[in-house]
Order: C-alpha cells, then structure tokens, then sequence
C-alpha cells in the first residue's frame, strides 16, 4: 500500500488528481475501524494530517469557513458561541478521544446518514467547498449526500472546508441513543430560526437513506408563525402548533428497523425531538433582545 | 515504511511498517512498548489511549504512517526514574485495577484531566473518562482513585 503524505494543500490536490484511487484519512476514526477489521485494503493513503491549512478555521463573508481537518474538540472548546448547533452535535459524538480526531470533514466524507455533523450543518444551510487540481466547487449541503454513505464528491476531488453562514437565531440539536457517550444516533434533529428572515430550517438524521431536512415542517412552521404575528410578539408556542411540527417533520423521515432501533422508534422519537428543540429554541428567541436575536 | 517518532522523549525508529496499520501494532508488536492494549480495535474501549502531540488519542485508529514525526507519549512515559506517576499509585491504593486491562488508558486520560482541571467534579470525571470501558470494577473504585489522585497531586504530592 502506497502512503501518500503531502505537506500542502497543492500538494494534496496533485496527489489526488494523479491517484483518484487514494483514499484520504484524516482523523480514522472511520477509516481505521474498517483496516483493522480488513472491511477495506485500499491501493493508497493520502494523510490529510499534515496539510496545516485543513485544520484552521476563519471568518470570512458572514459565515464560517471551518477546515475540513478541524477537531470536534476544537469546534466545541473554539466555536460554541459561533455555531451553536455544530457544537451541540459535536459534543455528543463518540467520547474526548474519538472528539479529539474526528473531523467533520471526516464525517462529511463518510456521509453516513448517522453522522452528527449532519442534522445541524443542514439546519444552517452550509456549503461544502470541493476542491480539486480543476478548481473549488461549491455544494449546497442540500445536495450534498447522494445516498447511504455517498456524497457528491468526484474522484478527484477533497473536501477543503465547510462554510456554514453565522446563526441569525437560535440553533438546537437533539440526539437519542442508549447512553449519553460512545453512541451512534438512533436519530437526531437539529432546528435552526432565522427570525430576521422569518425562516425555519432542520436536519433529521439516522431516519432516512440519507440525511435531509423536513421542508413541508418548515413551511408550514415558518407559516403559522408569520400569520399569527409570533416572530414580533414571541408569545408562547401553541400546543397544537408543535404538534403539527412535529408530526410533520416525522412524516418527512423514511426510517428502518436496525440493530440501533426500530422504525416505529425512530418516528416516535423524531417527533419528541422536534417539538422539544423546538420548544428550545423558542425559549432562547423569547429571552433574546429583538436587537440581540 | 520507516516510521520514526518521538517516543517517551525518546527518538525511536521501526522498519518495514505497513503504513495502514495502526500507531498501537506499531507500539505493541514492533516497538516493544505493550503497555497500550488492545481490547477492540475500533475506538470503543479506550485501552489504547496515548497522547499524540499532546492530545489523547486511541492509537489502534492512528495509521502507523500518521505518526511520522509526531510526538508519543504512552502509559510507559508516565512514571519518573523511581517512583510511579501519582495518578497510577492512586489506581493502586483505591483498589482500581483487577484485571488491569482498561488500566493504562485509563491512566492517560486520567492524566490528562488533571493535567487539565486539578479538581474535577464527578461530573467532569465521568465526562473525561467516557470513553474507557472497564468489565471489572463496576467504576466506583475508578472515580475513587481519581479522586485521590486529585487531592495527592494538589497536596503536591
Ligand atoms: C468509537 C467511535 C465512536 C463514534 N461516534 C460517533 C458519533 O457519535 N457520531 C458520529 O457522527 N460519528 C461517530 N463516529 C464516526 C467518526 O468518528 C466520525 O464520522 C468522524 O467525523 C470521522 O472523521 P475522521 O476525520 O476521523 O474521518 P476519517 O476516518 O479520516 O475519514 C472518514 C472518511 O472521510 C474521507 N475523508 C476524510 N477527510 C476527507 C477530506 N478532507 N476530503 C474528502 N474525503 C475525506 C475518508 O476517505 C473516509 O472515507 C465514531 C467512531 C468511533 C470509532
Ligand atoms: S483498542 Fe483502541 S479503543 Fe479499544
Ligand atoms: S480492571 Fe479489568 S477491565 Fe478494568
């Protein structure tokens, strides 16, 4: 096997475009669990843990462009108060030594319709910077994940960073599972209001063949509350409205039975999630100043 | 490949590594340092926790070619010339190892949570620790010798 360890992003970029085959790690927290268990023996390596540009985070345009070789440990201990909803899902993944490697470049990488990243980058309409010798690409995180474990990367191409615009809202997330570390989504929802905009977004995940959002729970959420004037009175949510969302947005999953959980399960608990985050995230924009929200 | 790396302050070198195997075959097998163990292979037991660069890790999902260069620290770099480090005589004293299989992960991340937070509420401790499994001591005697450890190290001992 072929270990390819470019120093530079330019360097990566020609390493990928000369062997599409190489397969990237950069934390292996995924990669490593299929080699030792011989799930995979690919032709060659291509370590993205030497390229120092992966790794960095900035600002740039009203949105974070977060390297795709960034820690969840790092976006929990550096950008919490910046993206809460990324670091809500960051904390629950995996234990401080899986949070220490583990990327969301990684995750987006293996594009598992568990991965925690997931619920909340689509709930903050992010956009996947693709790079290749060819040029970047922009992917709108909607078109991200094409299927179980696939994405919309080419061959030759690397994931360079996340963009994920700066909240105008609350952010929450919610995740269920058998115990509170070292557990794998038995599913998961992430809500986000952009009360400026009037705009609801969410992410569902580990209940359908791929990540997605619930767009007829948003619609109809984003509705009611500009018909009955919530966004300027924050009033109290009414019961049947979170009811209505939360059956919307289970109606939007396309669950399986697994060794995690059942269908039925995983509906039940969906709509659980989306009525209390999105009690959450209420509760926040009612105790927000109208300037600070 | 030849992987070198800082190993307990030391220089160390081995030959012939087949880059997709990982940091701990690498310690284990080739290095002679078997104080990681290796329990499960996939990140879930936390038995082959070291620190690489400074950050606690599980060695068996760091590919024996990413460690090239870094700097390593396993359970065996802990204890000074003569006497153990004070986190591993308090895993003694407490009654916290019985099989010790989980011991030396759990060592290391206990190390680096002091290192962190000289007084860990409970709380902190299980959080810091939830990713090492032990199948012996039910964990009271583990949080037991945490705590003890915590107190001798701000006593200076
Ligand atoms: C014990 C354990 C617990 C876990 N718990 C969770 C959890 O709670 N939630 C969760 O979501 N995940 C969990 N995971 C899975 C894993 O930690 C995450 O998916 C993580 O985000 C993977 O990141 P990584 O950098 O380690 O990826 P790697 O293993 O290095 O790579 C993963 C995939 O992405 C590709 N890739 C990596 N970087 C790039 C890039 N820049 N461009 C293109 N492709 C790339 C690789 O080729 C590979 O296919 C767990 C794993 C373990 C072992
Ligand atoms: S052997 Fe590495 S975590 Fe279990
Ligand atoms: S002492 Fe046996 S696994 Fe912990």
């Amino acid at each position: 096997m072929e270990f390819l360890q470019p120093t530079s992003w330019t360097d990566a970029l020609a390493a990928k475009a000369a062997s599409p085959e190489a397969v990237p790690i950069c934390g292996g927290t995924d990669l490593m669990v299929e080699l030792n268990f011989d799930a995979r023996r690919p032709a060659a390596l291509l370590d993205l843990t030497k390229v120092a540009d992966l790794a960095q985070w900035d600002i740039d345009d009203g949105s974070v462009r977060l390297g795709a070789g960034v820690s969840y440990a790092r976006i929990i201990t550096e950008l919490s108060a910046r993206l809460p909803g990324l670091a809500m899902a960051a904390r629950t993944v995996g234990s401080p030594q899986i949070r220490n490697r583990g990327t969301v470049g990684g995750n987006l990488g293996t594009a598992s319709p568990a991965g925690d990243a997931h619920p909340p980058l689509l709930a903050a309409a992010a956009t996947v910077e693709a790079a290749s010798v060819r040029g970047t690409r922009l992917i709108g995180i909607d078109e991200f994940f094409t299927g179980v474990k696939r994405n919309a990367l080419a061959a030759d191409e690397l994931i360079a960073a996340v963009r994920i615009p700066l909240p105008v809202g609350p952010e929450q997330f919610s995740k269920i599972g058998t115990r509170n570390a070292m557990v794998i989504a038995v599913a998961a929802f992430a809500v986000a209001l952009q009360p400026a905009r009037k705009l609801v977004r969410t992410g569902i995940g580990s209940a359908a063949p791929t990540p997605r959002r619930a767009p007829a729970a948003e619609q109809f959420l984003a509705g009611a509350l500009a018909e009955h004037d919530l966004w300027e009175s924050r009033a109290e949510l009414p019961g049947p409205l979170l009811d209505r969302f939360g059956d919307l947005v289970t109606a939007a999953a396309a669950p399986i039975d697994d060794v995690r959980g059942t269908a039925a399960y995983r509906l039940h608990a969906l709509g659980v999630m989306a009525r209390r985050t999105l009690a959450w995230a209420w509760r926040q924009y009612q105790s927000a100043s109208p300037e600070g929200s | 490949m030849r992987i070198a790396a800082t190993i307990n302050g030391q220089q160390m070198q081995a030959d012939d590594v087949w880059p997709g195997e990982s940091l701990l075959y690498v310690l284990r097998e080739r290095l002679g340092l078997p104080g990681s163990k290796n329990a499960c292979e996939q990140g879930e037991c936390g038995s082959c926790t070291v620190y690489l660069d400074g950050i606690p890790v599980c060695a068996c999902l760091v590919a024996a070619g990413q460690a090239q260069g870094r700097d390593i620290v396993t359970v065996e770099g802990l204890a000074g010339p003569s006497q153990l480090h004070p986190v591993q005589q308090a895993f003694l004293d407490a009654g916290a190892v019985q099989c010790g299989f989980c011991t030396p992960g759990l060592i290391v991340a206990t190390h680096d949570l002091l290192s962190r937070d000289a007084e860990p509420t409970d709380l902190e401790i299980r959080e810091a620790l939830a990713g090492n499994l032990c199948r012996c001591t039910g964990y009271e005697k583990i949080l037991d010798a945490v705590r003890l450890a915590a107190s001798r190290m701000r006593a200076g001992g």
